[in-house]
């Protein structure tokens, strides 16, 4: 059984139509890149699958380890291992990304019927998990994202990954506003957690990240459909020929007829 | 009746009992008694506020000044320690328990104070250390148009007087509490402190205004405070009146060169509460903070209305109100900036932020800057809103469930002002009512 199958899903937010039939199949183990130009529908497809409500959806299926996702609503979906790393983290001021982060994962251990962590071992597990996106810990006991800059809401949001262990990962563009060094660190946090057991989709406008990131699969998404697919080549090929090339390509008309 | 002949008739009362109160030669005689008088006679020409009055137009008090307030009795009323259980916190120099406005030694303590350090009675004060409380004793606030302080000043009975020597430093807060009990008649109570910090001082002081059981009762309270210069105070106000009380309390503060003075009033219950802050940066180089909390529900209503002077060049002030406004009830922020013409290099800042909860909520909000002089920084801002449903979206992205998650992010709000209190023991005491209070 696939860990994620999208069939034919259509989804729209106040009439206006952004994803228009989109097929894909996702297996544990593998790393699928999404890859299109603004507007294409990409970070609709990520929010989507988090269970954003703001999109309707008027057709299609989404199977997750073969439960219905779509019925699932954006809590469950996260403690059924489902993980969104957001393009535009939210801040919250007043709250610190260590206070809830720890109901994050006992909330998702409950859910599994596993015992809650307790500080100490929450501790423990936060401290390593920073470590691996170069985070600082003491960045984790201030308010969420509040006054982070660009890079470290990122690695923030990769660090929270790590700890909520996901079984499939969603990077809703993850490498937009960081640096070479930064989109590195990001990378190696993101490549350390690529596993058998783990599903994993990585949107992204740049090819740039694909260099450190190497996806099993990629994906060109235009005008809310699957556009083109193939291995990790195509990502360079998009690179140097540019989005219009896959408009061009005999194969997009075929789709778009 | 028409309210105007009510409103009278309550003012009158209250002149009735100044008079009973004459009869008494220690009051009559007292150097505190022409001060008195004067506020009565300013009282009793103004009367007290209506709606028409720009100050008070959000907040309708004819229930209050149509009710014929008894004074309390002379002796504290016996409430047990039990009663105020929920309401101390540990590791205090201090606690002082009035009990409708009068001392209760039985549920008072004082550690020993060191270097010159004085917690004492206001009724005692006023007689062994007049010439001390003199400058300052019904001084601080320019009262002429706020009747309820006028009322303090002709009424009050007793409270706290908080002396801090030159350069001493109080390591552990002073806690005052102010409880208000059900009588067979609506009673009044009128406690003042007064805390007076000479140079380089410093000291933490707590207020909390309690009620004991329900019934309607009035507390109309006065809090001075006089920093001097390079004096740093911190204060903090809690409100837990009784569902059926009325709160009345003005805080009036002068700050000289330098000095700092932090003020945080968190409001919990009552029915109607009513907070004045007057700050006179007098100064340079003076700094007032005045944070605020108000977490209401049912049909309450918190009116928060500031008024910060800054009258020396180089001082900063910042207001930051919050609000989360559940079920029926109504918040009222008013906040001014006035710097005058002297006050150059001014830093001033205020906002105003809401958390509406329910559909029946209401807030007034009204930031006004008066500037009156050419190179200063003045901002101020308002925000009213519901829950960020991006945040609660993020949080459910994590996991939580969707009452967590705004759970989470109420107590957030409210975090951010609670994280100023720099006690800690009240820090946890206050943040355990915001956890209790979340649906």
């Amino acid at each position: 059984m696939a860990l994620l199958e999208i069939r034919n899903l259509h989804a729209q937010v106040e009439g206006n139509k952004i994803l228009r039939g989109i097929d894909l199949t996702v297996n544990a183990g593998e790393v699928h890149s999404i890859m299109g130009p603004n507007g294409s529908g990409k970070s609709t497809l990520a929010q989507v699958l988090a269970g954003k409500d703001s999109y309707e959806i008027t057709e299609g299926e989404v199977l997750y380890n073969g439960k219905d996702l779509l019925d699932m609503e954006p809590d469950e979906r996260a403690r059924e291992g489902v993980f969104l790393a957001f393009q535009y983290p939210v801040e919250i001021p007043g709250v610190s990304t260590n206070y809830f982060l720890k109901a994050a994962v006992n909330a998702k251990r409950k859910h599994n019927g596993q015992e809650e962590l307790d500080a100490v071992d929450f501790l423990e597990l936060v401290k390593e998990k920073a470590a691996l996106v170069e985070l600082d810990s003491k960045l984790l006991n201030r308010a969420v994202n509040e006054d982070f800059s660009g890079g470290e809401k990122k690695r923030n949001e990769i660090f929270q990954m790590s700890v909520l262990d996901p079984t499939l990962a969603i990077l809703d563009e993850t490498d937009s506003g960081l640096d070479i060094d930064a989109l590195k660190t990001v990378a190696h946090g993101v490549n350390s957690l690529r596993g058998p057991k783990r599903g994993m989709i990585v949107v992204t406008h740049y090819q740039r990240l694909l260099d450190y990131i190497v996806p099993d699969f990629v994906h060109v998404l235009l005008d809310g459909r699957i556009a083109k697919s193939g291995g990790k080549e195509l990502a360079l090929e998009l690179e140097a020929k540019g989005y219009a090339w896959v408009h061009e390509s005999p194969e997009t008309a075929a789709a778009a007829s | 009746m028409s309210t105007a002949t009510q409103t009278r008739n309550s003012v009158d009362e209250f002149a009735a009992q100044f008079e009973q109160l004459e009869k008494n030669e220690t009051f009559a005689r007292s150097w505190f008694h022409p001060v008195r008088k004067a506020a009565l006679a300013r009282f009793v020409e103004s009367g007290f506020p209506t709606l028409k009055d720009e100050e008070w137009r959000f907040t309708n008090i004819k229930s209050v000044t149509s009710t014929d307030w008894a004074a309390a009795a002379d002796d504290a009323k016996s409430i047990g320690k039990d009663s105020l259980a929920a309401y101390c916190i540990g590791e205090v120099a201090a606690t002082l328990v009035f009990v409708d406005g009068r001392f209760s030694a039985e549920l008072s303590s004082t550690n020993k104070l060191s270097n010159g350090v004085k917690v004492a009675r206001l009724a005692d004060a006023m007689e062994s250390d007049a010439k001390k409380l003199e400058p300052y004793l019904g001084q601080v606030l320019a009262e002429k148009d706020n009747a309820f302080a006028l009322l303090n000043t002709a009424l009050v009975q007793d409270g706290v007087y908080i002396f801090v020597p030159k350069n001493a430093a109080l390591a552990k807060p002073i806690h005052v509490v102010y409880a208000s009990t059900c009588n067979d008649r609506p009673t009044a109570s009128h406690p003042r402190t007064l805390i007076v910090a000479e140079e380089n001082a410093q000291a933490n002081i707590v207020e909390s205004f309690v009620g004991i059981d329900s019934g309607s009762s009035l507390t109309n309270s006065v809090t001075e405070i006089v920093t001097g210069a390079g004096a740093n105070i911190f204060h903090h106000k809690i409100v837990q009146e009784s569902a059926e009380a009325y709160h009345f309390g003005t805080i009036g503060a002068w700050l000289d060169r330098d000095s700092r003075c932090t003020s945080t009033n968190v409001c919990f219950d009552g029915k109607l509460t009513r907070n004045n802050v007057e700050a006179y940066l007098k100064g340079e180089g003076g700094c007032c903070t005045f944070n605020g909390l108000s977490m209401l529900r049912d049909e309450q209503l918190v009116d928060n209305h500031l008024r910060i002077e800054h009258i020396a060049p180089h001082c900063e002030s910042w207001q930051y109100f919050k609000g989360i406004y559940d079920g029926a009830s109504h918040g009222v922020f008013a906040g001014r900036i006035y710097v005058h013409d002297d006050a150059q290099k001014t830093d001033a800042k205020q906002t105003n932020q809401s958390l509406l909860l329910s559909d029946k909520a209401q807030i007034d909000s009204k930031p006004q800057l008066e500037i009156f002089a050419d190179d200063v920084k003045c901002t101020h801002g308002a925000t009213i809103g519901q829950i960020d449903e991006e945040a609660v979206f993020y949080l459910r992205a994590r996991g939580l469930s969707d009452t967590a998650a705004r759970n989470l992010l109420v107590h957030a709000f409210a975090n951010e002002t609670l994280n100023e209190i720099t006690v800690e023991p009240l820090h946890e005491r206050l943040e355990a009512i915001v956890l209790e209070r979340l649906p």
